[in-house]
């Protein structure tokens, strides 16, 4: 099954965020990181490196980012993981939740997952 | 510890010291266009790097590198984090047969190609990129076709990324926080190119100081030098 992460500079924002995914996400690993690791705001690519790491169920992992450094240090930590990991160019919430759904289906792939979450990026609110 | 290592340990001693010294200038510079946590960043990762290279056990110098760069990824923060740190890391491999010219030159060409392409960003765009590529190019040139001696090639391209910076001023930001002022960023320095122009004049520095033994920079030698007790006496 392929897994997610959840990449916010805050912490909190991650945690509710993969809570609100994980209520469509079924059997879904969605393992949310942020913060600078001192209590700041921030995100840091180690930390975002062990989240792969436990979002992995063997079929890789989609990263959902926020802002600016968030998308930098995702990269780096996926430069620096074993795991087949790739970014999705999403809102980070509506992302998360499209792509935990994507994942429960039995055909899901890292891409269908990745292009599942990207397409949250046409969901009209008004 | 193998010479090479030992230059190294120097070298990131050095640019912690020097940007510790212009931290409130890369923050003035930051708040003129950004968030204004350039130079605080930066001094405190460079500050643990410094302290971590002078830890490590016989260190090569791709180690060294490699140290610094995952140092400055867990403190720095921002998106200094992972353009100044991933990149020295990526890059760090090319250190791997010790300090050579060409390793040099391959190692300034990867650490460039990683920044551009993490930092999405070209000459032009008023970010680090302005006084790195000239001083990457220059640096490559002046090895492969003009035949200099490392030094003077390390020299040329600090001069370069010097011109760098002075381009950054006039020109309008299209990358980073920067580039949401619009025309506004016009007439600010970029913080980016000016800590780049830092680090690397601080590489010169001890490069020098190894090579020729010399404890004086010539760039410094040419300025102008006040005499003890006269500082600021035209002021």
């Amino acid at each position: 099954m392929v897994g997610l992460v959840v990449v916010s500079h805050s912490a909190k924002a991650a945690e509710g965020i993969a809570e609100v995914a994980a209520e469509m996400g079924g059997d879904t690993r969605i393992e949310p990181v942020g913060g600078d690791g001192q209590g700041g705001f921030g995100t840091v690519p180690d930390a975002i490196e062990d989240a792969l790491d436990a979002a992995d169920g063997g079929d890789g992992v989609v990263v959902l980012v926020d802002l600016g450094s968030a998308v930098m240090n995702a990269d780096v930590a996926i430069e620096m993981s074993d795991v087949d990991a790739v970014i999705a160019d999403a809102p980070v919430l509506e992302g998360a939740v499209n792509a935990a759904v994507a994942a429960t289906s039995p055909k899901a792939t890292l891409d269908s997952v990745r292009e599942q979450a990207e397409a949250a990026r046409d969901i009209a609110k008004l | 510890m193998s010479a090479d290592g030992e230059a190294v340990v120097a070298a990131v001693r050095a640019v912690a010291d020097r940007i510790e010294a212009e931290r409130s200038y890369l923050t003035d510079l930051d708040s003129a266009i950004g968030d204004a946590d350039h130079g605080g960043n930066m001094a405190r990762g460079w500050t643990a790097a410094a302290e971590k290279a002078a830890e490590m056990d016989d260190p090569e110098p791709a180690d060294v590198v490699k140290t610094v760069g995952k140092t400055l990824m867990s403190e720095v923060g921002g998106a200094s984090g992972p353009l100044y740190g991933g990149s020295l890391v990526f890059a760090s491999p090319d250190l791997e047969d010790g300090i050579t010219a060409e390793s040099a030159v391959a190692f300034a060409e990867t650490y460039l190609e990683k920044v551009q392409d993490r930092g999405d960003a070209r000459v032009g765009d008023k970010t680090m990129v302005d006084a790195l590529t000239p001083a990457v190019h220059t640096f490559k040139k002046s090895v492969e076709t003009d035949d200099l001696t490392p030094l003077e090639a390390l020299a040329k391209a600090v001069d370069a990324a010097e011109r760098g910076v002075a381009f950054t001023v006039p020109i309008r930001a299209s990358k980073g926080r920067a580039s949401y002022l619009g025309w506004r960023s016009v007439g600010h320095q970029d913080p980016g190119a000016t800590s780049t122009l830092y680090i690397m004049e601080e590489l010169l520095g001890v490069a020098q100081e190894r090579v020729d033994g010399t404890e004086e920079l010539d760039r410094d030698a040419a300025s102008p030098t006040i005499p003890d007790g006269e500082e600021g006496a035209e002021d």
